[in-house]
């Protein structure tokens, strides 16, 4: 059975979007591109695109916060974490299933900062009746943190008033728990007010969700905790905010990790494939791809093993296990 | 992890042989510890000799940061030479290179950290 992995939300910090300039370069920079290529038709244009044009270009990564989905094919919803890109998820389900259909939600929380829970109060599903939403973490304060985001003066519709019902289940790090016919383990993680990993197997195959995390490669115990949480991972999504540099110097206890760590970690778990996530808001398409493309160098110089495959999250990226 | 050490006036040469990463950058620690105190202005100069560094991991580069961060605390200098061409890659890809200053050659270091030193460089051969 396939397992897809969706990213709704891949942003860190503060959702960002293109501006009017950012626009205008990548279509002056299309329209260069396609010189002498005759592409009369949509058809040959598109293909070109998707196929020839350098993807900070013809796409963006995106400016979504962090939400990705899980998906066995088996009808149940599994998210991590409530970024502003749980809206998009959920106009995704209205438009797949309908206004009626009634569904179940399973949301693993990394953490309740303010980018990993902005989007619920937008998120259609949790104001239709008979839906239900499970919210699991390990933090005890996550429907403090929920409810607070829609109290007055911050939003117009109380949390009381979403018609779903609502439940929120406290997990245990480093305990294994079925859910949704998925086994999940939690792991505490570096980060202001400590963070979540999660760890998530089935038929097999493990998908690591590990964001908002400064991963310390310097301390034994703590590179030894991380490579066994990420040992043989089919996919392991990263936060790789900072550059190496940042992170151990001016951000140093900012929280978050860089692509250097990302791909030693990953190297020594004996990972198949990275997903760079949470990108630095002040980086745009151009730098992010930049920031991809070094990765990908780097696992080269760095590689003590099989090949890492390395890739870098956009908003709507489906990867297919 | 083999560190040769040869001093040129006022300015210190360290020169670490190998790989740095998390089995060897413990000897790289205590080399730059050994000197990291007595690099403050007046004092000496560390010029980091890469030629020998076949490639240096996250760690590694941690402990460059560390006494990079303790150096420029007591106002001295330390700056970084002849790194072989993957490990410049990695400085860049690290942005490690935004945080030294890194020269082409050791005397091209010297040269820029201290004219006492570069003197001493050139009259004992270059070497």
């Amino acid at each position: 059975m396939a397992l897809w992995v969706t990213f709704w939300g891949t942003r860190g910090s503060i959702p960002v979007s293109l501006d009017c300039a950012s626009v205008r370069d990548k279509l002056a920079s299309a329209i260069v591109s396609a010189a002498g290529k005759g592409l009369d038709t949509q058809e040959k244009a598109r293909a070109w695109v998707d196929t020839e044009l350098d993807f900070s270009v013809s796409h963006t990564f995106g400016g979504n916060s962090a939400c990705v989905q899980l998906d066995a094919g088996d009808g149940e919803y599994v998210l991590c974490d409530l970024g502003s890109g749980v809206r998009a998820f959920g106009n995704h389900v209205f438009s797949r299933d309908g206004p009626s259909k009634k569904n179940t939600f399973h949301i693993f929380q990394s953490h309740v900062h303010w980018d990993h829970i902005m989007g619920f109060p937008f998120f259609g599903p949790a104001y239709v009746p008979g839906n239900k939403i499970r919210i699991y973490g390990c933090h005890t304060n996550i429907e403090e943190a929920l409810r607070r985001q829609q109290d007055p003066p911050s939003f117009p519709v109380p949390f009381d008033s979403l018609s779903a019902s609502i439940e929120f289940v406290t997990l245990q790090p480093g305990r294994s728990y079925d859910i949704a016919g998925w086994s999940v383990t939690a792991r505490r993680q570096n980060h202001s007010g400590d963070s979540y990993g999660y760890r998530f197997v089935r038929d097999g195959r493990v998908i690591v969700y590990s964001t908002d995390s400064e991963h310390r490669l310097d301390i034994p115990d703590e590179v030894e905790g991380a490579a066994t949480f990420f040992a043989d991972a089919d996919l392991v999504i990263f936060d790789a905010m900072y550059s190496l540099a940042e992170a151990v110097s001016v951000k140093e206890d900012w929280g978050h990790s860089s692509n250097v760590v990302a791909v030693e970690l990953c190297q020594l778990a004996n990972a198949k494939h990275l997903v760079l996530f949470h990108h630095e808001p002040a980086n745009n398409d151009e730098r992010i791809t930049e920031i991809w493309r070094e990765t990908l160098r780097y696992e080269e110089i760095s590689r003590i093993g099989p090949p890492l495959r390395v890739s870098a999250a956009y908003d709507g990226m489906e990867i297919e296990l | 992890m083999q560190v040769s050490e040869v001093r040129y006036g006022d300015s210190l040469v360290l020169t670490p042989v190998g790989r740095i990463d998390n089995s060897t950058n413990d000897g790289l620690k205590a080399a730059l510890d050994s000197h990291v105190a007595n690099c403050r202005r007046g004092g000496d100069r560390l010029v980091l000799d890469f030629s020998r560094v076949d490639y240096i991991s996250s760690v590694g580069l941690r402990v460059l940061m560390l006494a990079a961060k303790k150096v420029r605390e007591q106002d001295g200098t330390i700056v970084v030479a002849a790194l072989q061409p993957v490990v410049r890659e990695i400085f860049e890809i690290s942005r490690f290179n935004l945080v030294f200053q890194c020269f082409a050659t050791v005397r091209e270091a010297l040269g820029k950290v201290s004219a006492v030193a570069l003197a001493a460089y050139d009259s004992a051969g270059g070497a």
